[in-house]
């Protein structure tokens, strides 16, 4: 298995770059995901990776070995697309099969190679289906079995998943991740749905705007996202952030409510935005607990009854409103006052004038 | 195009770095032009010559070797609108001109030995192909949009069988029939009438446009009436404020198909009008000249009926050109 | 605002039976959402409502009077489509003020005007209304088609899965804004979707329809603790529930291919083999838990982890808060919660406790 890098790798159409200089390391055997919104770059990254887009500067490096410009198919990759691109005159066999014999297998390696991935993923009883005749999902299971029987040095998918129905996403989403868990191999995968990201990624790489926004484990980029971006798209509903004001320890937030910044947070707070300034506080919704001497006073907006937990929606004031994760059975009338706290290890803040967190440790 | 991954394999050389591939799009964008610039020639040839033509004097015109610069005249304009005579003498003639009474027409027409005698046919021609060519666009739109609507909207029994039968009547070459249509039109006294020619164009056009409208009307989502109709409108209000104006870019597609069909057709209108309802197309060929052919009149007359299928092309060619690749012929 | 009652509709296109025998009463001032997959009959069953679509057997009332035979106009009902029903050659503030404008009801201008506003205010639109609307965003373009069935104020807004076409991010944002409305207002809602999210946070009741049959009506607490068939509920829950082959021997339930062995519910008379139901928040992993297992997978998704866990042959999946310090790999004891458990005969219908 390979390890992939990314040597100030850029993409320019016209004039306008669609990634814009990046570096990034993906290590052998290592599930990376390229996470972002339909044109923030993530897709091309992944055809510069593959070579079917040829980059417009910088180097790729496959195990230290410069690729940058050769073909798709000197480097040892196998490509996974949203639609599943199978061969529709083919079995699903002849499809598995096709791969191996461009490479000239002997025909009962062949043979031996594809049942293994067959039963791998569990299609042996689908193998004489023609592509037209199966499901959604069990066609992505053939695409699959094409990629894997190759055993190439690294998997590149793009957004397999999203072609799919809700209840065949959620399955195969835990079926890819258990084989890439079995076979260990290098996969870089490409999705816009967070919750795909977060549940598949050993690392997530968030892009916008042609640029990486954070490269980090998903508690990483759970927990502590590196700006405004990051907190609002992962997370589902995202961070709330409240504009707010700082100023001795505490922040001035909407409808006249004063929270009280934990004091390991003052250094860091000085050292960016002042002794007194505008400032962004952030807390996930299950930071917060209702609680009636809790700090922040709101009005309860609506409420939303998920399965397990309710989400409450509290209006601090018309433009503000935030969401709180309480448990199941909590039902509050629209417009019954409500208070919160909020866990002091869950705090976040943010410089408005940069939207990069704050971070305690001093900025880096 | 001409990255990696589209150009086939190189068999030596593995690097085929972007800015080599670069060159290119320049190579490919003058090979464009050229081609384009041949096409263009081609095509406009014939148009210039005609324009030049009628803008050339009686001699120029039969000059050989052709003239390419020449002292423009207008005196085919003049030729074209005015019926004339030729003095029979060298000395009529100039005493003719010698007159200080005479406009400056006469006087042109008259340095070539002729005279005006009356306001020749072609004015009216042209508006005789206004009238015809006209009403028969507009019924046939009106016609087309409405039975397009229904066969796009509503189960109506036997639907294909009827869209079928509409496109069949397409399908002969109106010459084919024209001498059926030129009896049954004698007995029936609709011959060298307006109504018979408008009727008849109608007939031809409304296939057409039902066609090419149902494409259009297709392509609007039925929420959108859907819509109006919860929201307390009548099924024909709904299609006036709702479809009508979403559905201008066919409607001023068909408009023009139809309008170039009607204003152009020859066949017909050669056979079925004489002098009071004659139609300019079969009339041009046959301008006869005063002792000679007169090639730039004709030249003029092919001009000035050329113009107002241009106008009308240019005034709606945005929308023809979205109706072109978005409408019908798409969807097939 | 409306009750709405249903009564033994049908509705055949061709050879294809969309509604079958649909029978279902609306209250005045409710939330009601149809909730099934695509092809279940939702929409037609809404269109039969407004009108757009005539039933071949059946009668639609509304506040007991019936409305067969009424056309869309006369039944005074708001549609928001799931797209294209904004007309494009118009402005936000023309498409607004279009249903005010119609024959029925002919408005003054002052009184177009001012409704036009409130409803602008309410959807935080008031600077989109000099705009064309093909210009607008996908959310934009939604909230102006909320406003258009809002400055109506109909007797019953009925809405075909308006928010689907959105991304998850705005979906949300409407989500808690179609549902404060609604309550403000006190209206009656009909609102048709397959995802189960919506569902289950929107609705006061849900009717859960498949191939034009009900399967079952209940408020989302109903409908999520106890399904009626294990359609209902694989359909209801992310993740979804897991559904597992079991037989009652010697007094002991047994779950095929997992070491998982259960005490008989009391009160509950199960068949020799049947699908126990669990879900995935009642699987818990603690250290002193019963049963024990090898964690195949987990998955985090920032506010939970879903964590799969290996017993015999069988996979369970468990969520758990937080982002989990379990690895893969790893054994794991953990606990069923006894009280939450489903029994579903092989035939995917629920059984009861007797005494119920």
């Amino acid at each position: 298995m390979a390890t992939i890098e990314l040597m100030n790798v850029e993409k320019k159409f016209g004039s306008s770059y669609a990634v814009k200089p990046m570096n990034m390391t993906i290590h052998s055997g290592e599930f990376v995901v390229l996470l972002g919104p339909s044109g923030c770059g993530k897709t091309t990254t992944l055809r510069m990776i593959s070579g079917l887009e040829a980059v417009t500067d910088g180097q790729i490096l496959f195990d230290g070995k410069d690729v940058t410009w050769l073909h798709p198919s000197d480097r040892d990759i196998a490509f996974v697309f949203q639609f599943f691109a199978l061969y529709s005159h083919m079995t699903a066999r002849e499809n598995i099969a096709f791969p191996l014999q461009a490479q000239g297998e002997p025909r009962d390696s062949i043979r031996k190679r594809v049942e293994e991935v067959a039963k791998m993923l569990r299609i042996e009883h689908l193998m004489n289906a023609r592509p037209g005749g199966l499901s959604g999902g069990d066609q992505q299971r053939v695409a699959l079995a094409r990629a894997l029987v190759r055993r190439p040095a690294a998997f590149l998918m793009d957004e397999p998943l999203g072609a799919l129905d809700a209840e065949f996403r959620e399955s195969m989403r835990a079926e890819i991740k258990r084989l890439h868990i079995e076979q260990n191999a290098t996969t870089v995968y490409v999705t816009h749905d967070q919750i795909e990201a977060m549940a598949m990624g050993d690392r997530v790489v968030v892009m916008s705007a042609a640029v990486v926004q954070q490269n980090g484990t998903p508690a990483e980029v759970y927990h502590d996202p590196a700006n405004l971006f990051v907190a609002k798209f992962i997370g589902s509903p995202g961070m709330n952030l409240i504009q707010g004001h700082y100023a001795d320890g505490k922040v001035a937030l909407p409808g006249d409510n004063h929270y009280t910044v934990p004091a390991d947070w003052y250094t860091a707070i000085h050292e960016t935005i002042g002794r007194d300034g505008d400032i962004i506080l952030g807390f996930r919704p299950e930071a917060a607990h209702i609680s009636a001497s809790g700090p922040i006073a709101t009005t309860v907006y609506t409420t939303d009854l998920h399965g397990s937990y309710t989400m409450l929606h509290l209006e601090l004031n018309r433009d503000t409103i935030v969401d709180v994760r309480a448990g199941r059975g909590t039902n509050y009338p629209i417009g019954t006052p409500a208070r919160f706290d909020l866990d002091p290890a869950m705090v976040r803040f943010f410089d408005p004038k940069t939207e990069a967190a704050i971070h305690k440790g001093g900025n880096p | 195009m001409g990255t990696r991954a589209s150009a086939p394999r190189a068999p030596a050389t593995i690097s085929t770095r972007v800015d080599k591939v670069g060159l290119r799009p320049k190579v490919t964008r003058a090979i464009r032009a050229f081609v384009v610039v041949i096409l263009t020639v081609l095509i406009l040839l014939p148009v210039v010559w005609m324009v030049m033509t009628s803008l050339k004097s009686p001699s120029d015109v039969v000059a050989v070797p052709p003239k390419i610069i020449f002292e423009p005249s207008i005196e085919s304009f003049i030729f074209l609108v005015t019926e004339r005579v030729q003095f029979p003498t060298r000395q009529e003639a100039d005493e003719f001109r010698a007159r200080d009474d005479l406009k400056w027409y006469e006087e042109k027409v008259a340095e070539r030995g002729q005279k005006i005698t009356r306001v020749g046919d072609f004015p009216k021609q042209l508006r005789n192909s206004f009238i015809i060519a006209g009403t028969s666009t507009i019924f046939s739109v009106l016609f087309g949009v409405l039975s397009a609507y229904a066969f796009s909207r509503f189960r109506i029994p036997g639907e294909g069988d009827l869209l079928f039968f509409i496109l069949s009547t397409r399908m002969l070459p109106p010459v084919a029939v024209t001498i059926p249509i030129f009896l049954m039109y004698r007995e029936l006294g609709l011959d060298n009438t307006y109504f018979g020619l408008i009727l008849l164009y109608t007939t031809f056009n409304l296939s057409f446009s039902v066609w090419l409208l149902k494409g259009f009307i297709d392509e609007i989502p039925k929420e959108y009436e859907e819509a109006a109709l919860v929201d307390g409108y009548t099924r024909l209000q709904a299609f006036r404020k709702v479809v009508l104006p979403q559905a201008v870019t066919g409607i001023a597609a068909t408009t023009v198909f139809c309008f170039i069909f009607a204003w152009n057709e020859y066949a017909f209108a050669a056979m079925l009008t004489s002098d009071a309802t004659r139609t300019a197309p079969p009339s041009i060929p046959s301008i006869q000249g005063v002792g000679r052919i007169e090639w730039e009149t004709i030249a003029a007359a092919s001009l000035v009926f050329l113009m107002p299928v241009v106008i009308v092309t240019f005034a709606l060619r945005k929308h023809l050109l979205r109706g072109v690749t978005f409408g019908a012929i798409r969807k097939g | 605002m409306s009750s709405i009652t249903l009564q033994n509709i049908t509705k055949r296109f061709g050879e294809k039976t969309a509604l079958n025998d649909l029978s279902l009463t609306i209250q005045d001032q409710e939330f009601f959402v149809l909730l099934g997959p695509t092809g279940a009959g939702k929409t037609t069953t809404l269109r039969v409502i407004a009108g757009l679509e005539k039933q071949d057997t059946g009668d639609v009332l509304f506040d007991g009077t019936s409305m067969t035979g009424a056309v869309p106009a006369e039944r005074d009902v708001a549609f928001v489509f799931q797209q294209y029903s904004l007309y494009p050659n118009m402005s936000v503030f023309d498409n607004l003020a279009f249903p005010l404008r119609s024959p029925l009801r002919k408005l003054p201008k002052g009184e177009i005007e001012r409704r036009v506003k409130t409803a602008a205010e309410t959807l935080r639109i008031t600077h989109l209304l000099a705009r064309k609307t093909a210009k607008l965003s996908g959310g934009e373009m939604q909230r102006v088609s909320i406003g258009r069935a809002i400055v109506r104020e109909p007797r019953v807004y009925l809405m075909d899965e308006p928010l689907s076409n959105l991304d998850a991010k705005l979906r949300e944002a409407l989500r808690i804004e179609l549902v404060h409305l609604q309550k403000t207002q006190g209206s009656t809602t009909v609102f048709v979707t397959h995802d189960q999210i919506e569902a289950l946070t929107m609705a006061q009741r849900i009717a859960v329809l498949d191939e034009g049959h009900i399967l079952q009506i209940g408020t989302p607490h109903e409908i999520y603790d106890a399904p009626a068939t294990t359609f209902v509920a694989t359909l209801v829950g992310t993740p979804r529930i897991n559904l597992m082959q079991a037989s009652r021997q010697d007094g002991r339930i047994f779950v095929k291919d997992s070491s998982v062995r259960l005490p008989p519910p009391t009160g509950i008379d199960l068949p020799a083999d049947f699908l126990l139901g669990v879900r995935p928040e009642d699987v818990r992993p603690t250290n002193s838990g019963e049963f024990s297992g090898k964690v195949a997978l987990t998955e985090p998704l920032g506010v939970e982890t879903i964590v799969h866990i290996r017993s015999g042959e069988n996979i369970l999946t468990s969520l758990v808060p937080g982002i989990t310090p379990i690895s893969v790999g790893e054994e794991v004891r953990f606990d069923i919660v006894r009280e939450r458990l489903h029994y579903f005969h092989p035939t995917g219908k629920r059984i009861v406790a007797a005494s119920v």
